[in-house]
C-alpha cells in the first residue's frame, strides 16, 4: 500500500511532534524526554497523576487522551513495542503532582516489565505508584485466567474513570480502585478482516485469507482464536456481541456504555452499520445504552476490522464517565 | 589460548551489531508469524545504535556491554529493551576491571547475564522465550570450562543452537505470543533466535581472539 512516509525510523517522532502542534491548546512535549507527552493540565498539586503508554501505531491511542481530567503523562513507545522504562519513568515524574500517580496500561510483557522498571526507578524519587493493568480482551484468555487477557480499546474506559476520580480529588488508592473497576467492568473482542504492516518492515506480518476473518484478533495482529469466512455485517456484530456478552453475563436491566473502535482501515460508516445492531441486540437483552462511542478510537494502524467494547455501568462508573473532560481523542 | 583481554574491544560490539542488524529481516520475519514482527527492526535499531556510539572510541568490553544495555533499555523498550538491557548491564558488571577474561569470567558474565533476564522475565526453559536458547548455552558452557575456553565456547554456541531449535516445537507460555497455544507450535521463537545470535557472535569474537 502507499503511504505518507519520510524515513520510516523517524515515523514515531514525526507523529509526536504533529500531534503536539495540532493539540497545542491541550498537551505539550516533555522538556526532559521527546518520548513523553503531557497534558497541560498535568501536576495539579494535590491531585493524583495518571500516565499510560503504549507503543506507537493505534493512534489517536495512547496520546490522544491526555488532556483534562483524562490522562496527565503519556510514555510513547516504537511502533507496537512498549516505550522504555526510562519514558515511563520521565511521564510519572512529570503527572505527579505530590499526591503520586496512577500508570493504567494494557496487559503486554514489554509494558509490565518497563512499568515495574519505571516504579523502581521513581521510588528514589519518593513517588507513590499504583497500577492498574487493563486485561478486558475476551478472546486472549479464558475467564479463569482473566491476568493473562491482554488490553485492548476497554483502556479508554480505565484512563477516563481514574481521570475522573483523580479530578474529584481522591487519593491514589480510591484512583486505582476505581480505574480498576472500570477495567473489571469492561469486555472488548476484535473482528480482522485485513492485516496491517509495519512501515519498516515493508510487508504485512500476518494473512488474512480473502473471504475470510479472524475473530478475537489483537491489537497488534496477534492471530485471532478462529478463522471464519466473512459474515454480513449484522451477523459479525451478531457474533461480536455474543462473545462480548456471553463473558459478562450481566443481568437484564443493565446499563452499559459502548464503544466500537475500528482498527484504522475500516471506513466509519461500515461502523455505524455494526453499531446499529450492536445496540439492537443489546435493547433485545434488555440493555440501556448509556453512552455510545463509535470511530477510530484505538486503531492497529492500517488493520482492516473493528473493536467491540462494553463497559457495565453502576452509579459511581456512570457519573465518573459523564464528567467533563477534554483531549484530543475523547 | 586461555583468555582475551579486556581493554579495547570495540570491534566485539560493532561484530555483534552487525549480525543482529544483518538479520534484521529474518528476525522480524519469525516475529511476524506469531508475534508483531517488529523484533527484527527494535533489534536493529538498538544494536546499530551502540555500535554507532562506541565507533572510534577505546573502550574495554564491559564498557561496551554498558552502552549497548543503555540504549536497549533507554532508548529501544518492548520487551526486548529490559530484557536484553539487563542481561548487558549485568553482564558488564561481571566483568568490569578485570585486565583479561578467562574462562571463569567469561561463566560468571555468563551466568550474571541469565540472572539479569531472570530477574525481571518470569520465564522458564520450555516456555518458548530466549530463554531456551541461553539456560542450555551456559549450562553447556559452564560443563566443558575444564577443558578449555575455545572449547566451552563451541559448546555453547552448539548448545544455543539446539535451545534455539527447540522452541519449534514448542507453543508459546510466555509473551505475546502466548495467547496463540498450540497456534504457536511450528515456529522459531524470536527471542530465542536473537539470543543465539548474540550468544554465537560473542563466542566466534572471544575465540578468535584467545591467547
Amino acid at each position: 500500500m502507499q503511504r505518507f512516509l519520510n524515513d520510516p525510523d523517524d515515523l514515531v517522532d514525526e507523529t509526536v511532534a504533529g500531534f503536539v502542534k495540532a493539540h497545542r491548546d491541550l498537551v505539550h512535549l516533555s522538556a526532559d524526554n521527546p518520548r513523553v507527552v503531557v497534558s497541560n493540565s498535568a501536576r495539579t498539586a494535590g491531585r493524583v497523576g495518571i500516565v499510560t503508554g503504549g507503543g506507537s501505531g493505534h493512534e489517536p491511542a495512547f496520546i490522544g487522551y491526555t488532556g483534562r481530567n483524562l490522562v496527565d503523562a503519556v510514555a510513547v513507545g516504537e511502533i507496537f513495542s512498549s516505550p522504555t522504562a526510562k519514558s515511563f519513568a520521565d511521564a510519572i515524574r512529570v503527572a505527579n503532582g505530590g499526591a503520586g500517580v496512577a500508570v493504567l496500561y494494557g496487559n503486554y510483557a514489554g509494558d509490565n516489565m518497563n512499568v515495574k522498571m519505571a516504579a523502581r526507578m521513581v521510588a528514589k524519587d519518593g513517588i507513590e505508584v499504583a497500577t492498574v493493568v487493563a486485561n478486558d480482551d475476551v478472546c486472549s484468555a479464558p475467564m479463569s485466567e482473566r491476568e493473562k487477557r491482554r488490553g485492548v480499546a476497554g483502556e479508554i474506559f480505565m484512563w477516563k474513570i481514574g481521570g475522573a476520580k483523580a479530578a474529584l480529588g481522591a487519593n491514589l488508592i480510591e484512583v486505582q480502585a476505581a480505574a480498576q473497576k472500570a477495567i473489571d467492568a469492561c469486555r472488548s473482542v476484535g473482528v480482522g478482516l485485513g492485516p496491517c504492516t509495519l512501515p519498516a518492515v515493508g510487508h504485512p506480518n500476518f494473512a488474512i485469507e480473502p473471504g475470510t476473518m479472524e475473530v478475537g484478533i489483537g491489537h497488534h495482529g496477534e492471530p485471532g482464536t478462529r478463522v471464519e469466512p466473512l459474515k454480513s455485517a449484522n451477523a459479525v456484530a451478531d457474533d461480536m456481541l455474543k462473545i462480548v456478552m456471553d463473558d459478562h453475563a450481566l443481568a437484564a436491566g443493565s446499563e452499559v456504555a459502548v464503544l466500537l473502535s475500528g482498527l484504522g482501515a475500516t471506513s466509519v460508516n461500515e461502523l455505524y452499520v455494526l453499531y446499529d445492531r450492536i445496540e439492537v441486540g443489546l435493547t433485545g437483552m434488555g440493555m440501556t445504552v448509556h453512552r455510545a462511542y463509535v470511530g477510530n478510537y484505538f486503531t492497529s494502524l492500517e488493520m482492516v476490522g473493528a473493536t467491540l467494547t462494553v463497559l457495565a455501568l453502576d452509579a459511581e462508573l456512570k457519573s465518573l464517565l459523564d464528567m467533563d473532560c477534554a483531549s484530543p481523542a475523547f | 589460548m586461555t583468555s582475551i583481554q579486556n581493554a579495547d574491544q570495540v570491534a566485539i560490539l560493532k561484530d555483534l551489531a552487525a549480525v543482529i542488524v544483518a538479520n534484521k529481516a529474518w528476525l522480524s520475519d519469525i516475529d511476524g508469524k506469531i508475534g508483531d514482527g517488529d523484533h527484527g527492526s527494535n533489534m536493529a535499531k538498538g544494536f546499530g545504535r551502540a555500535a554507532d556510539r562506541v565507533a572510534g572510541q577505546t573502550l574495554p568490553l564491559d564498557a561496551c556491554l554498558l552502552v549497548l544495555s543503555d540504549v536497549l533499555m533507554g532508548e529501544i523498550g518492548g520487551s526486548m529493551g529490559p530484557l536484553y538491557g539487563l542481561m548487558f548491564e549485568d553482564m558488564a558488571g561481571a566483568i568490569k576491571g578485570l585486565d583479561r577474561i578467562d574462562a571463569d569470567a567469561f561463566s560468571a558474565m555468563l551466568n550474571a547475564g541469565l540472572k539479569g533476564v531472570q530477574g525481571v522475565g518470569n520465564a522458564q526453559v520450555g516456555d518458548k522465550t530466549l530463554i531456551d536458547a541461553l539456560v542450555p548455552a551456559v549450562a553447556a558452557f559452564d560443563a566443558a570450562k575444564v577443558s578449555g575456553f575455545a572449547l566451552a565456547l563451541d559448546d555453547m554456541i552448539h548448545a544455543a543452537e539446539v535451545g534455539r531449535d527447540s522452541t519449534i516445537d514448542l507453543v508459546a507460555r510466555i509473551g505475546r505470543s502466548a495467547r496463540l497455544g498450540e497456534r504457536s507450535r511450528g515456529v522459531l521463537d524470536a527471542g530465542a533466535t536473537s539470543c543465539c545470535l548474540i550468544l554465537t557472535s560473542l563466542g566466534q569474537s572471544v575465540r578468535q581472539r584467545l591467547s
